[in-house]
């Protein structure tokens, strides 16, 4: 988690095994923190940048982006 | 070559390294200097390892191409900076130098938007995240047109 998401404590035990892709996640995340249901914020997975929905499984990176300030 | 650390750096010996494998023509190069407008105590930059080097490099990989460039190189820094302290030094190099000036200029208004960078301003002690601004936006929309 990054910028002002960083203070969001997700632990990826508490994903059950039953979501398998990246919109599932981020509605199953969303649900205790809303921040992650903002559009703005993006999705990467395995440090790459999700567009549409992706698979994910248990072994994946996943990281909430939110709006990027540039540098 | 893309590095992002943490430590202060001396934009000088950056330029100096570069232009020494720069080879024959023209170098540009560019320092971002943090700025103290509006009472900015600190600057903080937050950013992904491994995700943040990669998409700069994507950025320098399309414009080395685009531009013919010879080389070109960005050293960002992350962590708490105070105003005056040098953040970022971008550098192109080419055989003619309005290549290497206009590909400078394109990757600056890209890395002001696209860097996956979070930055957080601290003023009157307290901290505030902040967005690209709008202005950055639209510099970096003047080359749109010249993707793809």
């Amino acid at each position: 988690m990054f910028g002002r998401l960083s203070h969001l404590a997700i632990d990826s035990r508490d994903v059950p095994p039953s979501i398998s892709d990246s919109a599932a996640l981020r509605a199953h995340l969303g649900d205790q923190w809303p921040e992650l249901n903002d559009l703005k914020v993006k999705m990467a997975v395995n440090r790459t940048l999700v567009h549409g929905i992706v698979p994910i499984g248990e072994d994946d990176e996943v990281a909430f982006l939110p709006p990027m300030s540039g540098g | 070559m893309i590095r992002v650390f943490e430590a202060p750096f001396d934009p000088a010996e950056a330029l100096a390294t570069f232009i020494a494998g720069a080879g024959e023509g023209a170098v540009v190069s560019f320092v971002g200097i943090v700025r103290g407008e509006g009472g900015v105590e600190t600057l903080t930059l937050d950013h992904y390892p491994g995700f943040t080097e990669a998409e700069i490099m994507r950025v320098v990989g399309a414009l080395i191409a685009r531009h013919g460039l010879s080389a070109a190189t960005v050293i960002h820094r992350y962590g708490t900076m105070r105003p005056g302290e040098p953040i970022m030094f971008a550098a192109t190099a080419a055989p003619h130098r309005r290549a290497a000036m206009r590909a400078l200029d394109e990757l600056i208004d890209r890395l002001k938007t696209g860097a996956p960078f979070w930055k957080k301003e601290r003023r009157a002690g307290s901290d505030h995240w902040l967005e690209a601004s709008d202005a950055d936006r639209a510099d970096a929309k003047r080359w749109v047109a010249s993707d793809g």
